[in-house]
């Protein structure tokens, strides 16, 4: 099978970006919208077919689906065996990933024309998603790791601008900024690790040859976790994850497509990428993965259970479910996927599981947000009279995440927690835990818009509204997706190596997770469900500092702020750039100073007069023919 | 007639126009008229220069050509190129074409200006497609001088303090130079001043150890290596638009070029002794422009302190001396020159208009002037390594041949350089934030009009190559990786 035409995968979304980026202003709004969507809905039409044509690939005698490479070109050459190349790579997590993203970003595109109608931008917009759909598309089918890296800045350029869309707003200015910058940071990891990997494994490609990965020593593991670092700062894993909550600033569908279902989970996605090698000769770097996606999910959702902005409360628990992404992968043992292996199949399950009802949150937040024009909980409550679609959405959603089967996260997360538990009991429980917190403030959120005391004075002022058929359809269609989800069988696609794989649910694990998350749901129910909250008020009394430093988020924005404004701008650059003018270049201004000064001294010798030159003449004479006659 | 002698030849004429020229419009003809026919030129060149390479033309240097000039010392007019002159002189033309247009309005004195202007072009073309040191050097010195008077007459600020400063320490830095050239010749014993002859030739390793720091800081003071680059934030600040741009943009290449093709390639030894040493000023330049620029409050002081950093890395890459690393450095001069004068057009036309640098009086331009703020933005993007835009593909060059030395210090150099891509995210972001977003405080600048027609052409004109340079790297790359090899091959490690 050829799939030469998977290169319109690609070309479309750039080709749409460089024709709405360069003429789109002179375009009406409906016509740039439509150029967008319908690029990319041709995008989703390829995706899915090539999805159906990989996936009906007969496997090798291996037993895996071959690994294809239809377009491959060298880019930047650096040596006979360091080149920079440009491809497609069609393999299983790849066409997965194909699928989940131009499937999102079709249904932001759609629900986009509700939403941003009549904005300011919306040309420029359309341009933007466009550019980011591309970069995104192009960094999953990266042939090799440096191709990655291009559209790795790619999608952190396109998420500055969209964080950056209303630039008018000084929160957004500063917000697309540190999203930048903190990622950037971490980018730097990454770009160590590629350069250590390149050097020492004689190529770029993913496989490099057996010799060189003997060879390598504990240089390989330390290129893999510098790898992670750049991993860790896209997919916001703490301490690197301050960016990801004030990314909030966005257009929400942005926020859905970007912050929520894509661009975050590239460092999951880049981990699964490198899984062969993490697992052959680094499973110690795999396992700090593990450690730290648990200690980043435990941290999230703990803050999540206090935010009162809903659009945070939904950047927490992403982070937090990136987490156990991570974990899962973290947690393997081996290749085998009967056998330590399993989680790496749960981890791509989650990521797509997550990726739909995740977009289906945030763009029922939007709905939300669009009917009441905040973001605030406190100007919600009661809204399901009002928005019945994003309700019943909303609530597919939030059992999703939650873990109630049969929706799609049950299934997923289930993987996950049965590998947490192969790899250890401890690991097991905690994530057990954690997936009870999850399903508790996901429905506090539910609670908090849906029913709870209604802001009655604010929605008498302007009734909140069902939004139109162009924001509710995506929303109808991710529910379906989210219901459905969980039975496709996954690892029949997707497993550590390769082989078919028939997930089976382990009854104990199962059960567990059940009763933990309904538990933490009936929890939530009596704690939010009504119009007053007793006990939520008792709790944040009796512990104020506590509560106090979760809705701070545990104080990571001050720690932040004291690295930047503190200790680089007063700290080092200050100085550095005192120094330059008043050391460097006073030197510099003194040595001109002198220059002038013995100028100024020596000027009188030159007097004009005859008579001191000849006192001179006959003085330099004298000393001369003295020294002459004491040296003979 | 030699073709690369016409690179001299039409400024020449265009001079001699000037001086005939008796209104602006037929000042403004001669020019674009000139600096349209060079960049032809360069492009006729370099597409000539590639497909005989492709052909298979052999030879380190090729269009050579050969007047003796001055017998007794055996100076003669000696031009020829290689891949890495062919991609600074395509760079060149650009420069002076878009500067051309950049300063359309120019006043007053505007015929002067152009004299001055052209003037300056000829050192720096004459400067690229000379092989004989005495002749480069000639050029050098042609380009410095009208420096000078562009600075102090058509300048802004404290210009006469900056032209001077400028000009004393460009003038100190050719001192060594002189010195370091007289030295190689006669240290080789040689009979000829021709590069190429010359390279083949022994220098006493004593001899080129006095000798390769003289010339390498003759070369590095243009090169802004610190610490002898204060003059470029003075120098830069003061100097009008398309000055800053063909002296960032072109001049400050010069140092570079000089100190690969003169200082590394006939010097090998002695750059084996003191490259260490350099490299570690080198490195300091990269981070300490980056970390200056942070603070600053003039934009373009900003921009004069990321050329530090953004031409520190070119020396730093020449000094890691492999092969992957000077293509890197070529490319980055490149790079660095394309996007650099575009950065400096972009502030001088929003400078023309507000009449302020200052980014604290700056704010919501991207209402007031699309085009002027987008083109800052692409700058910014390409300044801070974005891929597709040329910054990235010189310094993953850079980063990556430097690593193929595998010692430590080496290692621990080009760690500390790489953290300038996101010191460097640090400055470009904070000024776009800035000045470009919010909205405008200033009633006075909402009157502002966006770009004109010449401006337009001259952005456009710089957009256009840096992103081509960006997107098809590989042509470039090879050419200059293969004029690269014959000098990186003499190098001892």
């Amino acid at each position: 099978m050829e799939f030469k035409y998977t290169i319109l995968i690609l070309l479309l979304p750039l080709l749409s970006f460089l024709l709405l980026g360069l003429a789109g202003m002179k375009m009406r709004h409906r016509l740039a919208g439509s150029i967008g969507t319908i690029s990319l809905g041709v995008v989703a039409l390829l995706s899915y077919v090539t999805a159906y044509n990989y996936f009906t690939l007969d496997r090798t005698a291996e037993g895996v689906f071959p690994t294809v490479q239809p377009w491959n070109f060298e880019w930047l050459p650096f040596t006979e065996s360091l080149h920079i190349d440009m491809g497609i790579m069609l393999d299983p997590i790849s066409v997965m990933m194909l699928v989940v993203i131009s499937t999102v970003s079709l249904m932001v595109h759609i629900y986009s024309f509700g939403y941003m109608k009549g904005e300011r931008g919306f040309q420029r917009y359309y341009a933007f998603l466009s550019l980011f759909t591309f970069s995104m598309l192009g960094l999953v089918v990266a042939t090799n790791i440096f191709q990655m890296y291009v559209f790795w800045e790619l999608v952190g350029v396109s998420s500055y601008l969209l964080i950056g869309f209303y630039y008018t707003k000084p929160e957004a200015i500063a917000a697309s900024k540190k999203a930048f910058i903190v990622t950037r940071f971490a980018d730097l990891g990454f770009l160590i690790g590629i350069l250590l990997y390149g050097y020492y494994m004689g190529t770029f490609t993913f496989t490099p040859v057996e010799t060189n990965l003997m060879g390598a020593g504990m240089i390989l593991p330390w290129a893999l976790g510098l790898m992670f670092v750049g991993g860790a700062g896209k997919s916001a894993m703490f301490p690197l994850h301050i960016w990801l909550p004030d990314a909030m600033e966005g257009p929400t569908p942005v926020s859905a497509l970007i912050h929520a279902a894509t661009m975050v989970v590239a460092g999951v996605y880049l981990v699964a990428r490198m899984f062969p090698l993490f697992i052959a000769y680094a499973p110690d770097t795999l396992h700090i993965v593990a450690y730290v996606g648990a200690f980043t999910a435990f941290y999230a959702a703990s803050v999540a259970c206090v935010q009162s902005d809903i659009k945070r409360v939904l950047a927490f628990s992403t982070i937090s479910q990136i987490g156990f992404m991570m974990v899962a992968l973290g947690v393997c043992t081996s290749a085998d996927p009967h056998d330590g292996g399993l989680g790496y199949m749960a981890s791509m399950f989650h990521l797509f599981t997550h990726a739909m009802f995740k977009a289906l949150l945030f763009l029922g937040a939007g709905c939300i947000i669009h009917a009441v024009h905040s973001n605030e909980m406190s100007a919600m409550g009661g809204l399901r009279k009002y928005m019945p679609i994003t309700h019943i959405t909303f609530l597919i959603a939030c059992l999703a995440i939650a873990g109630i089967p049969p929706f799609s996260g049950f299934f997923s997360k289930d993987e996950i927690l049965t590998a947490c538990f192969q790899f250890s009991p401890a690991m097991g429980w905690i994530m057990t835990v954690i997936a009870g917190m999850t399903a508790f403030y996901m429905f506090r959120l539910y609670y908090g818009i849906f029913w709870g005391t209604e802001n009655k004075q604010l929605h008498a002022e302007h009734t909140p509204h069902e939004s139109p058929l162009t924001m509710t359809f995506p929303l109808m269609v991710l529910a379906a997706i989210t219901i459905f989800g969980g039975f496709i069988p996954f690892g029949e696609f997707v497993s550590s190596n390769g082989h078919a794989y028939t997930i089976h649910l382990k009854a104990s694990v199962a059960v567990t997770s059940v009763v933990v998350a309904v538990v933490a749901i009936a929890l939530a129910t009596w704690m939010y469900a009504r119009d007053r909250q007793p006990v939520a008020d008792m709790l944040a009394r009796r512990f104020p500092r506590l509560h106090r430093a979760a809705y701070k988020r545990f104080y990571m924005d001050e720690i932040w702020m004291f690295v930047t404004k503190k200790i680089i701008f007063r700290c080092i650059s200050a100085p550095v750039a005192w120094f330059d003018r008043h050391v460097v270049d006073q030197f510099l201004n003194f040595m001109a100073w002198s220059t002038n000064a013995a100028g100024e001294e020596l000027q009188p010798i030159q007097s004009g007069k005859i008579q001191s030159y000849v006192v001179w003449f006959f003085g330099g004479a004298i000393v001369l023919t003295i020294l002459l006659l004491l040296l003979l | 007639m030699n073709i690369l002698s016409l690179f001299v030849l039409i400024p020449l004429l265009m001079l001699l126009g000037l001086w005939l020229a008796r209104n602006l419009n037929q000042v403004r003809g001669v020019m674009v008229a000139g600096s349209s026919a060079l960049l032809l030129m360069a492009v006729y060149l370099t597409i000539s220069y590639i497909s005989l390479r492709n052909g298979g033309a052999e030879g380190e240097m090729l269009f050579v050509d050969e007047v003796t000039w001055f017998a007794p010392l055996n100076i003669c007019y000696s031009v020829g190129v290689d891949g890495i002159s062919v991609a600074m002189l395509l760079l060149s033309a650009i420069i002076v074409f878009t500067g051309t247009f950049a300063s359309w309005k120019l006043k007053p004195l505007t015929k002067e200006y152009f004299m001055w202007f052209t003037l300056l072009s000829i050192g720096v073309f004459g400067f690229f497609i000379s092989t004989d040191l005495f002749t480069m050097f000639m050029f050098y010195e042609v380009a410095l001088i009208p420096m000078y008077l562009l600075i102090g007459v058509w300048g802004s600020g404290k210009k006469e303090y900056s032209a001077m400063k400028l000009t004393l320490m460009l003038m100190g830095g050719s001192t060594f130079l002189l010195i370091g050239i007289l030295g190689i010749y006669y240290g080789a014993g040689a009979t000829t001043m021709n590069v190429v002859e010359l390279a083949k030739l022994h220098i006493p390793e004593w001899m080129q150890n006095i000798f390769f720091p003289l010339v390498f800081v003759g070369f590095g003071v243009l090169g802004a290596l610190f610490p002898f680059h204060t003059w470029s934030p003075d120098g830069h600040a003061s100097a009008p638009t398309a000055v800053s741009m063909l002296h960032a943009g072109v001049l400050m290449k010069l140092g570079g070029y000089g100190c690969f093709r003169i200082a590394l390639y006939l010097m090998p030894e002695g750059a084996s002794v003191w490259g260490d040493l350099f490299l570690v000023l080198t490195t300091i330049s990269v981070v300490y422009g980056a970390f200056s620029a942070i603070v600053q409050t003039d934009l373009k002081y900003i921009n004069a302190y990321s050329s530090v950093s953004h031409c520190g890395l070119v020396l730093f890459a020449i000094l890691m001396m492999t092969r992957v690393s000077s293509t890197g450095a070529i490319l980055q001069m490149l790079s660095h020159g394309l996007m650099t004068a575009l950065f400096f057009a972009l502030i001088g036309m929003i400078y023309g208009r507000t009449h302020t640098r200052d980014i604290r009086q700056l704010n919501g331009l991207m209402r007031i002037m699309p085009f002027l703020s987008v083109g800052y933005i692409i700058a910014g993007l390409a300044n801070l390594g974005l891929p597709g835009l040329s910054g990235f593909i010189a310094e993953m060059t850079i980063f990556t041949g430097s690593f193929q030395n595998p010692d430590i210090f080496h290692r621990v150099c080009t760690i500390i350089a790489t953290m300038s891509i996101v010191i460097t995210a640090v400055y470009i972001l904070r000024v776009v934030g800035k000045i470009l977003y919010g909205t405008c405080t200033n009633p006075e600048h909402l009157k502002l009009t966006d770009a004109t027609w010449d401006e337009r052409l001259s952005v456009i004109c710089l957009i256009v190559a840096v992103a081509g340079l960006g997107l098809a790297p590989f042509w470039v790359s090879d050419m200059i990786s293969n004029s690269v090899a014959p000098i990186v091959s003499h190098l001892i490690h």
